[in-house]
């Protein structure tokens, strides 16, 4: 796509900055970043935070790794809305994708002539790439880890199929929205499931706080891959016809 | 103590750079950039923040890798309107130039 971008500072119509407005807009930010940076040294240190509140409730959230119980368990509905707010850029961009109902999400180019130690080591790659995010979904209970990271290494590697140009990714209207919304799905569901008797929305049962953290995260993945994958793909403008001598098989 | 504060300082001091960037540079896809340096800074500030010497503070830690994903994702559909723009913009100048 950058092809098409005119990398130019003054592309088409638009004229340069004259060097005193380029004086003017330095002054500004040398003035934002120096009364932001004296009102950080002049202002008090700040409290303790809430490193001890975290590590003092850690048995009542399920898991050992207190960055995954705030961000599932503490705050979950701070992460509940940040999938949403995928969940709608991911619409967004699909809204701009050419349609692709009579195709199959994952198409192979067999016809593709290209490296063959680049196809072996892909297919070394993926697999690394696939049980590695598994481990790092697992990880996450006691451990840096979790839905996002083990989303991005599989969008990662879906990524690195596309650029080898012999895969394709196409997104069907339904199986594609199946697959966007299935995160942000499961872990409404299970929120507003626990809202039984005394519980509120997202106050998960002590005795199944980490299972049902584990399915959260495990449906996230599944979303949290399939929209980064969207927007790589949503970026490159793919007309496999017009490109490609012969038409893919899937 | 020491630590924190060049990562809190360097962090504002980026901020400013990518101020500068939003301001001076007419290019959509250099303000972009501009943008996404001012993100980067604010994240540096918290995790800068966070390390409180023997203890992490975890909130911010969870703040940052939520502020990542979705900054990441901003700045996909930035892209895919910025390409947009640019198509329409270089329609226009070929219906001038006919």
């Amino acid at each position: 796509m950058f092809d098409r971008l005119v990398l130019h500072e003054t592309s088409g119509t638009k004229p340069a900055l004259k060097s005193s407005t380029k004086i003017a807009c330095g002054l500004a930010s040398f003035a934002l970043s120096g009364g932001l940076i004296a009102a950080l040294l002049l202002s008090e240190r700040a409290g303790p935070g809430l490193a001890a509140l975290t590590a003092s409730r850690m048995d009542e959230s399920g898991v050992e790794n207190p960055v995954t119980a705030v961000l599932l368990n503490f705050r979950s509905y701070d992460t509940l809305l940040e999938i949403a707010v995928l969940l709608i850029v991911a619409v967004a961009m699909l809204s701009m994708q050419p349609s692709a109902t009579n195709r199959s999400m994952v198409e192979v180019n067999h016809r593709h002539s290209g490296d063959p130690v680049l196809a072996g080591l892909l297919r070394w790659l993926v697999a690394l790439a696939t049980v590695l995010s598994g481990y790092l979904l697992w990880t996450g209970a006691y451990a840096p880890g979790g839905a996002f990271q083990a989303g991005s290494v599989i969008a990662g590697a879906c990524v690195a199929l596309k650029l080898s140009g012999r895969y394709h990714f196409f997104w069907h209207p339904l199986k594609a929205r199946l697959l966007l919304t299935i995160g942000l799905a499961v872990f409404v569901l299970v929120g507003g499931f626990c809202a039984t008797g005394d519980k509120r929305v997202l106050e998960y049962p002590l005795e199944y706080a980490g299972m049902l953290i584990l399915i959260i995260e495990l449906a996230a993945t599944v979303s949290i891959a399939a929209i980064l994958l969207l927007l790589f793909t949503g970026l490159q403008d793919d007309k496999p016809d017009a490109t490609q001598a012969g038409r893919p098989s899937t | 103590m020491t630590q924190d504060l060049i990562y809190s300082v360097t962090s504002l001091a980026l901020f400013g750079c990518g101020f500068y960037g939003l301001l001076a540079l007419p290019h959509i896809l250099r303000k972009l950039l501009a943008i996404n340096i001012m993100g980067v800074s604010v994240f540096m500030l918290l995790l800068a923040t966070a390390n409180h010497g023997t203890s992490i503070d975890p909130v911010p830690h969870a703040m940052v890798l939520t502020g990542i994903v979705v900054a990441v994702a901003g700045t996909a559909l930035c892209l895919k309107l910025a390409v947009n723009i640019n198509a329409i913009d270089q329609n226009e100048r070929d219906s001038n130039h006919q």
